[in-house]
């Protein structure tokens, strides 16, 4: 006999989806299926069973083999590693609890560290932008019944948030859009011919690195100036047609994506975004939200920000909080050796940052904290092992929305294993000892 | 005026944050009670004298103050900020933050910059003799309050982001400068005498922009006005005149609608 777990949360993507249902067996040990969730929602439960999975922590040999170490001595290593470094760098945080980013948090400020979350190669652009003229949101239940306007600009949620269109933005029908998509008239802006773009009722297929300029001409557009013939190789008159179109409805958001914040202009480009949103509101009511990527990468920049008043690129070492992307995001600390350790937790940085980071993170003392063996795995010194988050232990989580959800637990972790705050604190309670209650 | 002069003996291996090295903070101070002062380097706080040569004194007030920095100060950051007066000359490249927050005086670089020289400026004056890293003049993360006066002048060229929310005073940059020169700009002045790439005056409200070389793609928000004979920096010219950002709200004045004015070189 096997039991089934409803209204389980999936750690996936921002969207965290909570409406999965677990099939497990009757120890608690095993999940035999999974319903409700998308491809990847399911492999990532899949993959907590995966029997090649690594149990002990690992730390490598100067051959490049691994040997297995005790959880007291990876715990002893890396608080040592924060004991004896001057200016570490702590990076990840996205695919974890906000439980385990706060003690994180507290292991920072003792030891002088600089905390960076995902956002610093995904939406940390986009918190610049809020940060220098604010943002006018909502949440995806406000979009779901009432949104009949929805722009996707540089993303494609049909492979990168999956259930999103299914769940809230395109197909579902609420309370005021009782005709589902047929109630909705969706802008796609891309430069390719994505399988989001193949369904929209407009397709702004852009020049790539111009999407200041269209933003700029769309509210060009909206105040009656007069446009150029083309902007960004779309014509005045189809930029007219939709800015029409905007204005029309009743009630519009604008999801954007990497597409904008990490090609040219960067913040720039959702900084005229959201002063798009502020003109449409002029007419209508209009809405804007990111795509965040990682289930709880909104947690970690929540987390900071009540903590240190900054959502990411936190810099601790003076002992109070600073921050200044270009100067403390990741890439630009290990690009100019402004760093002498490294600590990633919930995150791959050796599959995402470019080759002249990872060969930095390489050479210097680091630690990866990880369920799967990764590209970072692969290059850290030594490699922990802990529980998945919302499959093994649960903790809270923010949507991309920014509202809380509490992440279930389905099976037991493997015997023995720590989860990321077990891990944490005891690493927290070494570095203490290690100081002798000094700063 | 006396003169100070730093010359960096052992070089950091992190990055050195000496913003001490003002003529503010060594006026009325022996070359002991300068090599005294604070610096950081990661967490730990350090003295100027672990890292640099001090010789001369500081004068009795900061107007009387000239700082000469020799050596390769490439991992230094913060020389000069929030200097009010005096003079200091850097030979060398000094790194990120050089001038933050200045308010008068005058700093001098023969070399480079790096990225957020004279952020937050409020007065004096700037020289960069070679190249200026991004966000030169520009407001500080958040703050919609960026340049505000003073003058910087660039003999080299320029990165992005130039004159970011800027205000008041004047950037001129001899070279070409890379995207984004004076967003979100409501005054002040910014002269380009090379190439600017694409996104001049994005969401300029105010303001002045001068470009003598070209401009790849204009912002849609810029209409011509009018063709007009103009003396800038000390030399005439005949200047087309574009009134923008169209897409970016505008204050009234008399009953006309003001813009930012963006200058090309005919």
């Amino acid at each position: 006999m096997s039991k089934s777990v409803t209204d389980v949360i999936c750690p996936f993507c921002g969207t965290l989806c909570d409406d999965l249902e677990v099939i497990v067996s009757d120890d608690g040990k095993k999940i035999e299926d999974i319903y409700n969730a998308c491809a990847i929602g399911a492999e990532k439960f899949m993959h907590a069973q995966a029997a090649d999975r690594v149990k002990k922590p690992r730390m490598q040999q100067p051959d490049g083999t691994y040997k297995e170490v005790s959880y007291d001595e990876a715990v002893d290593y890396t608080a040592k590693m924060f004991h004896k470094a001057r200016k570490p760098l702590m990076y990840g945080w996205s695919s974890t609890s906000c439980e385990a980013q706060s003690i994180g948090h507290e292991i920072a400020e003792k030891a002088g560290a600089i905390v960076d979350n995902t956002a610093t190669v995904c939406h940390g652009t986009t918190l610049i932008a809020v940060q220098d003229v604010g943002i006018p949101s909502c949440t995806l239940g406000e979009i779901k019944n009432r949104a009949d306007r929805i722009i996707f600009w540089g993303c494609n949620p049909c492979h990168a948030h999956p259930r999103h269109q299914s769940r809230y933005s395109i197909f579902p029908r609420g309370y005021f859009t009782n005709k589902g998509h047929k109630n909705r008239k969706m802008i796609v802006v891309d430069p390719r011919d994505s399988d989001t773009a193949k369904m929209a009722d407009y397709h702004f297929k852009l020049e790539q690195g111009r999407d200041y300029e269209l933003l700029s001409a769309l509210r060009v557009a909206l105040r009656n100036e007069p446009l150029p013939e083309t902007v960004a190789g779309i014509p005045r008159e189809k930029i007219i047609e939709v800015a029409e179109v905007l204005k029309s409805g009743r009630f519009g958001i604008i999801f954007f994506g990497m597409g904008v914040t990490q090609t040219l202009s960067k913040n720039h480009n959702i900084d005229n975004a959201i002063m798009l949103t502020k003109d449409l509101n002029e007419f209508t009511k209009f809405s804007i939200m990111a795509m965040r990527g990682h289930y709880n990468v909104t947690g970690s920049g929540q987390v900071l920000g009540w903590q240190f008043g900054f959502p990411y690129a936190v810099d601790l070492s003076r002992g109070f909080a600073r921050y200044n992307p270009g100067e403390t995001t990741s890439n630009d600390l290990l690009r100019r050796d402004e760093v002498d350790a490294i600590f990633v937790l919930g995150s791959d940085p050796g599959a995402h940052f470019p080759i002249s980071s990872v060969r930095k993170i390489a050479k210097l003392p680091s630690v990866c904290v990880d369920p799967h063996i990764t590209p970072t795995s692969e290059i850290s010194k030594l490699h922990v092992p802990v529980a998945f988050v919302g499959v093994e232990v649960g903790g809270n989580c923010y949507r991309m929305d920014n509202v809380p959800i509490e992440a279930r637990k389905v099976v037991d972790p493997p015997e023995g294993m720590l989860t990321d705050v077990e891990f944490l604190d005891r690493v927290n309670k070494r570095l203490d000892q290690l100081m002798g209650g000094k700063k | 005026m006396e003169t100070v002069t730093l010359t960096i003996k052992n070089q950091p291996t992190l990055y050195l944050e000496a913003d001490t090295i003002t003529p503010d903070n060594f006026s009325g101070k022996k070359a002991s009670e300068i090599a005294a002062l604070h610096a950081y380097e990661g967490r730990d706080q350090v003295t100027l004298g672990k890292y640099f040569e001090v010789s001369g004194e500081g004068g009795a007030t900061a107007e009387d103050t000239r700082i000469v920095v020799k050596g390769n100060v490439s991992r230094v950051k913060y020389i000069g900020m929030k200097m009010t007066a005096g003079e200091i000359l850097i030979e060398d490249n000094p790194d990120m933050y050089t001038g933050a927050w200045m308010h008068g005086g005058k700093l001098t670089v023969k070399g480079n910059v790096d990225a957020f020289a004279g952020i937050g400026m409020k007065g004096g004056e700037f020289v960069i003799e070679g190249n200026a890293g991004n966000y030169l003049g520009a407001a500080y993360r958040g703050d919609w309050r960026g340049m505000q006066g003073g003058v910087i002048r660039v003999k080299g060229k320029a990165g992005s982001d130039i004159g970011y929310f800027m205000n008041g005073g004047t950037i001129i940059v001899h070279g070409n400068t890379d995207v984004h020169v004076g967003t979100h700009m409501e005054g002040g002045k910014i002269i380009i005498k090379g190439n600017a790439p694409s996104k001049v005056g994005g969401q300029m409200v105010g303001g002045e922009i001068y470009v003598y070389g070209g401009i790849d793609v204009m912002m849609p928000g810029f209409k011509y006005a009018q063709d007009e004979e103009l003396e800038v920096d000390g030399e005439k010219g005949n200047f087309s005149l574009f009134h923008g950002d169209t897409g970016e709200r505008h204050p009234k004045r008399k009953g006309q609608i003001v813009y930012g004015k963006l200058y090309l070189r005919n």
